[in-house]
């Protein structure tokens, strides 16, 4: 019999049997899922286009084993947005032009809201681009990127601020 | 109106959410194989036996093919028929397709290539220029020569002289989704292929080839790439054609992608270069005679070496007038990945080669290379030169062209690797007044970068950092810093002046809403956008009433591949012919309703105004349909003005220039060879820009990826000839983290002299080279080392910068 995980997938709980207990979590959710924004540029850690939340911090999911995710929470480039409405960072990556061919955006994105909970960026520019490099974009919209984070970083502290008000 | 806006990215809600699909995004039905390449392990051999019987035995497989067991030969190539999809016995490179493994997933088929046993007889490997040039091992016949005046003579009368020789290196595409086809066989024998390239035509053509089908029985679609660069423009054959074969032998839809380490294994790079040089000039620095050799590593197939090769050439003056020149092109095949199309297709290289030049001429002489540079410059022109006819096919041209053709009877024509070497005899360009010619005899008629270059040096400080440098040099011992102001000039349209043309079809739809499809590819560039903005303006209508639909030889056909930066100059205008026709049709019938004059009806705002009413576009057109009115359009054109003879030499291969200028200051750790950009500022000329924000990308992506290419993306071959460097632990692409610390880009606010869409530029390609600034940077960073001149070769890495720094401070 295949082993299976229960995990939360955007906010969903889902059972799922592992036909192949050396499967990561990028192929699950490509594959399996039928979760496709997270992509696969080089599935060996070292672009950083499969990024995803597991437990609200970032991974590079294509080096995870889905295996070891049992009861854990994961958040996909899928499940960010609230309905219609945009999740900040996305809205800032609209508003700042911070891509190209899209392909790393989905990484970008996620890797940007982990780096923003981390809190230990803040809005310094040189800060984000330090913690941004683990993803290529090989299109090189780095400074849209390094803009929109800053952006998206100084609207949801507002928000915070203005929610605890 | 839409045009000249700076509008978001198409598809900008699809990309932030995930819900943008590229090939391996696609569901597939559950049937669907995939497929694997089992790949040669030596350089060159001949394989003397292979079992496959592991590998069929392998869970999941479910079939494997060798080249004996294809249709036919199968073939890849854009150009010379000399890439078979598989190899037969004889090895040509480390990495080459040996056989085909189809399997119930991507998974099974990659593990399962690997149980092959194959054993091979090596055979030695021609790997480097040296070794080519030994054994005459190249393409065409001889060196390519073009010249203009005696050369060799200018700078035996000159006062000066110097000679010297640059090295830089290819450079890997690394395009963030990697290579990817599927295939969908249909009834009657027919295929669709949905692939990730830049040449949906070129596709159709190999694969319905490949089949042994007309091109009919061929549809590809292309919705978008995650990038390309040029590595989709002939490098996503393979994997098309394979899918397709397979999708025909067994039935069932195919699908194939390549995992990295594959992609880069595989597929062609940019070509790498070694440039000898020999140059006269005067006491200011003045060049009067320049003579060039370039070698050039193509690999082991033609692919589209040739014109990569010409492009090289055509830049060899970049911006500056050199009287007397002859540059001597040697496309030397070697067992290594065929060399390909990347951003600036030998641009870039032959640019390179004299910006180095220059500075080797400025360090000679002790003068500022921006001074010496201004210098050579073209001679400024103002405004520009009067209208020429356009030429036409002379009878006796056609019947050269025919007979060409049955030398080649299954060419692919939209290839910009086919051989058309019948020379044009259409009248040579007319050079007006005080207007100067570039080594291959076109008229320089716009040249603006005089101005740009005074701009740019004034809003960048060049003047007050370049006595900062020096001061800072003249005390700091271990840290130097450099300073390097370097121009662009870049020549727009595809060499073979035949592939200068583009197909459009438009549908106004009874509701208002517009669909338009062109022969363009979207790979992030902004096509798609700049398009609709152009058929948006066309009919004064909102950007949301346009939808642009995938790319898709059924709806436009004989398209060329979206390169050469021509993507907009071809498609907009195509868009725009096809927009003009259905808007002058309704025009004329909205006139007839309300006798007005159908020239004074006007498309603004989302409203028709004719004869003192104005009524929405949506009416508009269920008038016209109610009418009668056809309402849709294809649109056509082609580039004017072109004339080009690429055995001479000589004509007009271009329809106009793109400019631009950078200014970089690096610091260098002269103990670790390590150095940073500490600042860059760019001046670029996009014409009257169709979407600034677009081309503001380009312009910044461009720049990152130039400089990458000659610091820090060093692709490694090993003694036998295994790239050592294929993956991005290995390979250094540039990070978010290596931007400059200052990086400002302004847009050059012009027209375009020539008559392209909305007068913009095309902005693709040109911006790569500004990143040059960053390499002449660090040459005078180095420079400030000892007296001597560094030769810094690319990329400069830090181990190369060490290694020029100890040259220079302890002559070793
Ligand atoms: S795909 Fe996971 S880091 Fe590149
Ligand atoms: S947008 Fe193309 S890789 Fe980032």
């Amino acid at each position: 019999m295949s082993p299976s995980i229960s995990l939360t997938i955007n906010g969903e709980a889902r059972a799922v049997a592992l036909d192949d207990p050396r499967v990561t979590l990028l192929d699950l959710l490509r594959e399996r899922l039928d979760l496709p924004g997270t992509k696969k540029g080089c599935d060996r850690g070292q672009c950083g286009a499969c990024t995803v939340l597991v437990d609200g911090r970032r991974v590079n999911s294509c080096l995870t084993l889905a295996a070891t995710l049992d009861g854990a929470e994961i958040t996909t480039i899928e499940g960010l947005a609230l309905g219609e409405e945009l999740h900040p960072v996305q809205a800032a990556f609209i508003e700042n032009d911070a891509f190209q061919c899209g392909y790393c955006t989905p990484g970008q994105i996620m890797s940007a809201v982990g780096l923003i909970s981390e809190g230990s960026a803040g809005d310094d520019p040189e800060r984000i681009r330090e913690g941004m490099s683990g993803n290529i974009c090989r299109c090189a919209a780095y400074h849209g990127i390094t803009i929109a984070v800053q952006e998206a970083t100084r609207n949801m502290i507002r928000t915070d601020k203005e929610d605890a008000a | 109106m839409s045009v000249a806006k700076p509008l978001p990215h198409d598809a900008a809600k699809l990309h932030v959410t995930g819900a943008a699909r590229y090939v391996d995004d696609m569901p597939v039905p559950a049937d669907c194989l995939h497929l694997a390449f089992g790949l040669s392990t030596v350089a060159a051999g001949r394989i003397t036996s292979i079992d496959f019987d592991p590998v069929r035995d392998y869970p999941g497989v479910v079939g494997v093919w060798r080249a004996k067991d294809l249709p036919g030969p199968c073939d890849c190539s854009p150009s010379n028929h000399d890439e078979p999809l598989l190899a037969g016995n004889t090895i040509r490179y480390l990495g080459q397709p040996v056989f085909l493994v189809a399997a119930t997933s991507h998974h099974a088929a990659r593990h399962a290539v690997r149980a092959v046993k194959m054993e091979v007889q090596k055979r030695d490997a021609i790997l480097t220029v040296d070794e080519a040039m030994a054994a005459e091992s190249r393409f065409e016949e001889g060196p390519r020569i073009w010249k203009r005046g005696d050369a060799g003579e200018a700078i035996d009368a000159a006062p000066h002289r110097i000679e010297g020789r640059i090295e830089m290196g290819g450079q890997e595409h690394f395009y963030l989704e990697g290579q990817a086809a599927l295939a969908f066989p249909q009834e009657g024998g027919d295929m669709v292929v949905h692939s990730s390239t830049q040449h949906p035509s070129e596709i159709q053509h190999k694969v319905a080839d490949a089949l042994g089908v007309p091109m009919h029985a061929v549809r590809v679609e292309t919705r978008r790439m995650g990038g390309g660069f040029g590595g989709k423009e002939s490098q996503g054959n393979a994997l098309a054609i394979a899918c397709a074969v397979v999708a025909q032998a067994t039935g069932r839809p195919v699908k194939m992608r390549y995992d990295r380490d594959d992609d880069m294994t595989i597929t062609g790079k940019r070509h790498d270069f070694r440039i000898d040089y020999c140059a006269g000039f005067d006491d200011e620095g003045r060049l009067l005679g320049v003579e060039f050799e370039q070698f050039t590593r193509c690999g082991w197939a033609q692919d589209l070496s040739l014109p990569v090769a010409d492009r090289a050439m055509l830049h060899a003056d970049n911006a500056y007038y050199i009287p007397a020149m002859r540059v001597e092109s040697h496309r030397l095949k070697t067992n290594t990945q065929s060399a390909t199309a990347f951003r600036g297709f030998g641009g870039p290289q032959g640019m390179l080669g004299i910006e180095r030049v220059l500075d080797h001429v400025a360090h000679t002489l002790g003068r500022d290379p921006l001074e010496v540079r201004r210098l050579n410059y073209y001679a400024p022109t103002k405004g520009g030169a009067a209208p020429r006819p356009p030429a036409a096919d002379s009878p006796r041209d056609i019947l050269a062209k025919k007979k060409e053709l049955e030398a080649h009877p299954d060419e692919d024509l939209t290839s910009r690797g086919a051989q058309d070497v019948t020379p044009d005899s259409s009248p040579a360009p007319t050079v007006p007044e005080g207007v100067q010619t570039t080594h291959y005899g076109q008229p320089v008629e716009d040249f603006i970068l005089h101005e740009m270059t005074e701009r740019l040096a004034e809003s960048c400080n060049y003047a007050e950092r370049r006595r900062a440098v020096a001061a800072w040099n003249a005390e700091n011992p271990v840290l130097k810093r450099g300073l390097a102001l370097t121009p662009v000039k870049f020549g727009i349209s595809f060499t073979l002046t035949h592939l200068n043309q583009a197909g459009a079809l438009v549908h106004v739809y009874q509701d208002g809403s517009i669909s338009m499809n062109h022969g363009g590819t979207e790979m992030g560039q902004g096509l798609f956008q700049k398009v609709a903005q152009v058929a948006a303006t066309s009919f004064g209508v909102p950007l949301e009433s346009v939808k642009i639909t995938a790319t898709d030889t059924g709806k436009v056909p004989n398209t060329s591949a979206t390169a050469a930066s021509s993507g907009s100059d071809l498609n907009g205008m195509a868009v725009k012919a096809a927009c003009d026709e259905i808007r002058e049709r309704m025009a004329e019938h909205l006139a007839k309703l309300h006798q007005d004059n159908p020239r004074d009806v006007r498309f603004e705002e989302g409203m028709v105004k004719v004869g003192g009413e104005r009524i929405p576009f949506a009416e508009a057109a269920q008038l016209c349909y109610m009418g009668r009115v056809s309402l849709s359009a294809t649109g056509f054109y082609k580039v004017p003005k072109l004339n080009w003879d690429r055995l001479k030499g000589q004509g007009r291969p271009f329809f106009y220039f793109a400019y631009g200028a950078a200014c970089s200051e690096v610091v260098v750790d002269t103990l670790t060879g390590e150095h940073r950009t500490l600042a860059t500022h760019i001046l670029h000329d996009c014409g009257s820009s169709l979407n600034p924000a677009i081309d503001r990308g380009q312009v910044e992506g461009g720049f990152v990826q130039g400089a990458g290419w000659l610091t820090s993306e060093e692709l490694v071959w090993d003694e036998t000839g295994r790239l050592r460097t294929h993956a991005p632990s290995t390979y250094k692409i540039p990070a978010c983290s290596d931007r400059p610390d200052v990086f400002e880009v302004e847009l050059w606010d012009g027209r375009n002299i020539e008559e392209t869409i909305y007068r913009s530029k095309a902005v693709g390609e040109p911006p790569f080279m500004l990143g040059i600034s960053v390499l002449m940077a660090l040459s005078d960073a180095v420079a400030a080392c000892g007296t001597g001149y560094p030769s810094l070769d690319a990329p400069a890495t830090p181990e190369r910068v060490l290694a020029a720094v100890r040259k220079l401070r302890d002559g070793v």
